[in-house]
């Protein structure tokens, strides 16, 4: 219809009065490129965007699965065109010859280059070798139209004249110089791909086909040794939409059911839509895993994969920061003792923990209790160092001190009543107090110093309280409620 | 799996506690509990998985590791998870049920219904495992449960200055072929052990009542003469419960 790229919008309302007008939206272009990129990865998991307008493909090896170069490349242009796109492609040695080949041959041309087959990109225009817009008009001006005018000529004037762009991408369209892609997205060493030849949409047959990439995965892992840590299932819809699961485990598994278990349980989240066409399993962690023997291993012994298998379930579902352990972590502060570390099944080869508290973990931040004072007997008053540590410390913690209404006759005493929870308890005796200074060294720490009473009601329940401040400040001190004792 | 001590394993009739459900119950915020079902997760070997809701957590304080050391239960064997609805937690038992080689699955604030209590006692069966489910109260609902206790912190021999060591009366008040029984039992923390200990003379026992401060509060089963009555009327209510439950079970079964 007479119109071109860089035409002002007068000239081309002058041509066709009733043209349809839109705002250029970059952002949303490369968004949409990012997208088909990633719909690309059906042919090949090398694939990235190039430029504005164009996707590149590495194409070695994956051929073959979708019937010969031709055929690959013609279902992917009819698939570009059923989704609205009209694509131009092209199979060539290098990048550069493709992309050159791609925009640039006569239209009855084969979009395929043959291995080496460099002689049908002679005759192309300069503009195919992909150079700046004045490096190409100062070739026009010389006279030097086409790339094979350009070939010949001596690489020292050449470069004199135009700068090392022209000859730089010569060598690359020629592969004299490498081209290297950067995929969209690093391709994994381990993945399965099934490809259908009809949409599936039914449930039974994601899962069967999950099922088969599992058990493919697995097997190629477990030749390997090694086990996957997070896994990724994507489902390539027939509307070019790209959906995904993805889970993580505790340990690295090879074992396929304990995998489809846990997909198994976030595969209702997936929209088949118009169809899925393509599902692939990847696993984006992997670690070495040893060989696994499990016949020599006592029959009470605690069965690590089946734990690992709980733990994996757990976390996947109710959330990873949901299903924590207690890590000791040295410091007198009570309720800085512990941090909760995201669980972990133990390892296979690592002793399970037997019925009795293991030996510290961190130096003396659990006290065993065969070996423990348990601080009682007439105590100095004052309780400092590594001491404390040995003190009685609660059953339950409340994450947060409850303030209590207390009674205490003399400023250093423990209370002799005090209601909790609208709840009156008289003390009938009490230990204490342990005094727990602040941690100066963390600036933030704003406390004052505390200390600690254990006391008993007279109906025989423990408490763990503790007085925040001195008397003689000018904020009278508080009590709290902040644990209990069996 | 042995209670600790011989003489409430004798009263019970699998010589110990079985796999399956069973609920420990204390009082609001009463640690004698989490005392009494620490000292039994320290003599079976495995992880523990300790599952509540957030707002349990918050309310009543979760394990401590440094306390719980103490009670013979070493803090690294427990794995706490937390969920958001109650349908998620009771999935979370089941699963943790079903899995070998848990020392047990305890619930904190979770009372599951006769068809959740048949399927966790059915997924403990399966997995050989132990489900304690910690109440707060004697509920007086029926209860899959196969034995029901109720723990209260006791006055301790006071020691030196301080308490003395924990002591406890551990009321089993229902049990699934036998007998109601209340024990008081000392805990030694030095060598991590659990006794039947007789009631002492010199207890203050006359006082073991907390003053209530307002016409709200005293609603924890504080009050003897209001639990004597209660139980009276729980014990029948849990007979007839119970056959019905085994007929759920046969149901389930053929099912």
């Amino acid at each position: 219809m007479g119109l071109t790229a860089g035409m002002t919008l007068a000239d081309a309302r002058a041509l066709l009065p009733d043209l349809t007008v839109a705002d250029a939206d970059p952002s949303a272009d490369a968004k949409a490129l990012a997208a088909l990129t990633e719909w690309c990865g059906r042919y090949s998991p090398w694939c990235a965007p190039d430029g504005e307008d164009g996707i590149r493909l590495d194409i070695t090896g994956c051929a073959h699965l979708f019937g010969g170069e031709a055929a690959m490349l013609a279902d992917a242009i009819h698939r570009l065109w059923r989704f609205g796109i009209a694509a131009r492609g092209a199979v060539a040695d290098t990048p550069a010859a493709a992309w050159g080949w791609a925009r640039y041959r006569r239209k009855s041309a084969s979009p395929i280059l043959g291995e080496g087959e460099t002689a049908p990109l002679l005759p192309l225009p300069v503009a195919a070798l992909r150079l700046e817009p004045g490096s190409i008009d100062t070739l026009g001006v010389l006279g030097l139209n086409t790339i094979a005018t350009v070939v010949d000529l001596p690489r020292g004037p050449l470069t004199q004249r135009l700068g090392a762009a022209v000859l730089g991408r010569l060598d690359r369209m020629f592969g004299r110089a490498a081209e290297p892609i950067s995929p969209h997205a690093i391709a994994e060493p381990w993945a399965s791909r099934l490809i259908f030849p009809e949409p599936i949409g039914r449930r039974e047959d994601i899962d069967a086909a999950a099922e088969r990439l599992t058990a493919h995965l697995c097997r190629a892992m477990s030749l390997k040794g090694q086990g996957a840590r997070r896994l990724i299932l994507r489902f390539y819809r027939v509307d070019g939409a790209v959906q995904h699961i993805a889970i993580g485990t505790s340990r690295p598994t090879q074992t396929p059911t304990h995998i489809l278990r846990l997909f198994a349980e976030r595969l209702d989240q997936v929209e088949p839509g118009f169809g899925i066409e393509a599902i692939v399993l990847e696993a984006t962690e992997a670690e070495p895993l040893g060989a696994t023997q499990g016949a020599l291993t006592a029959a009470g012994d605690i069965d690590a994969t089946d734990l690992a298998g709980l733990i994996d379930r757990l976390q996947n579902r109710l959330g990873a920061a949901r299903v924590v352990q207690l890590v000791p972590v040295e410091s007198h502060v009570p309720e800085r003792a512990e941090v909760r570390e995201k669980a972990k099944a133990p390892s296979p080869f690592q002793p399970a923990a037997g019925p009795l508290p293991l030996p510290l973990r961190g130096r003396g931040a659990h006290e065993s209790p065969s070996t423990s004072g348990r601080g009682r007997g007439p105590r100095s008053g004052r309780v400092r160092g590594p001491s404390i540590l040995k003190s009685a410390r609660p059953a339950t913690l409340l994450p947060i001190p409850e303030p209590i209404d207390a009674i205490a006759p003399v400023p250093d005493d423990p209370p002799l009543t005090f209601r909790w929870r609208r709840i009156q308890y008289r003390v009938a005796f009490a230990d204490g107090p342990e005094r727990i200074e602040p941690e100066w060294w963390r600036r933030e720490d704003q406390a004052k110093p505390r200390d600690y009473y254990r006391v008993e009601g007279t109906d025989g329940r423990r408490f763990w309280l503790y007085r925040e401040g001195l008397y003689g400040m000018v904020e009278p001190p508080r009590w709290y409620l902040h644990g209990f004792f069996p | 799996m042995g209670t600790g001590a011989a003489k409430i394993d004798e009263a019970l009739p699998w010589g110990g506690l079985t796999p399956g459900l069973h609920e420990i119950a204390a009082a609001h915020g009463d640690a004698a509990r989490a005392g009494f079902v620490a000292s039994l997760l320290g003599r079976r070997p495995g992880p523990v998985l300790w599952c509540r809701s957030h707002r349990t957590a918050l309310e009543a304080g979760d394990p401590y590791g440094p306390g719980i050391a103490r009670l013979g239960l070493a803090p690294d064997r427990l794995i706490l998870a937390e969920a958001a609805k109650p349908a998620e937690l009771l999935w979370a038992m089941e699963e943790g049920a079903r899995t070998k080689g848990l020392a047990a699955v305890v619930a904190d604030g979770v009372m599951p219904d006769l068809t959740a209590g048949r399927r966790l006692q059915l997924a403990a069966e399966a997995g050989q495992g132990l489900v304690l489910l910690l109440a707060t109260s004697r509920q007086s609902a029926a209860s899959t449960a196969l034995t029901r206790w109720f723990i209260a912190s006791a006055p301790s021999r006071p020691e030196a200055e301080g308490p003395g060591r924990p002591c406890w009366t551990v009321e089993l008040w229902r049990c699934r072929g036998g007998r109601p029984r209340e024990w008081m039992v000392e805990w030694d923390d030095a060598a991590l052990s659990l006794s039947v200990v007789a009631p002492m003379a010199d207890r203050p026992l006359a006082a073991a009542v907390p003053v209530p401060a307002g016409p709200a509060s005293g609603l924890d089963g504080a009050w003897p003469g209001r639990d004597q009555a209660d139980r009276g009327g729980q014990d029948g209510g849990a007979d007839g419960t119970d056959r019905r439950d085994d007929l759920g079970g046969r149901k389930s079964a053929a099912a």
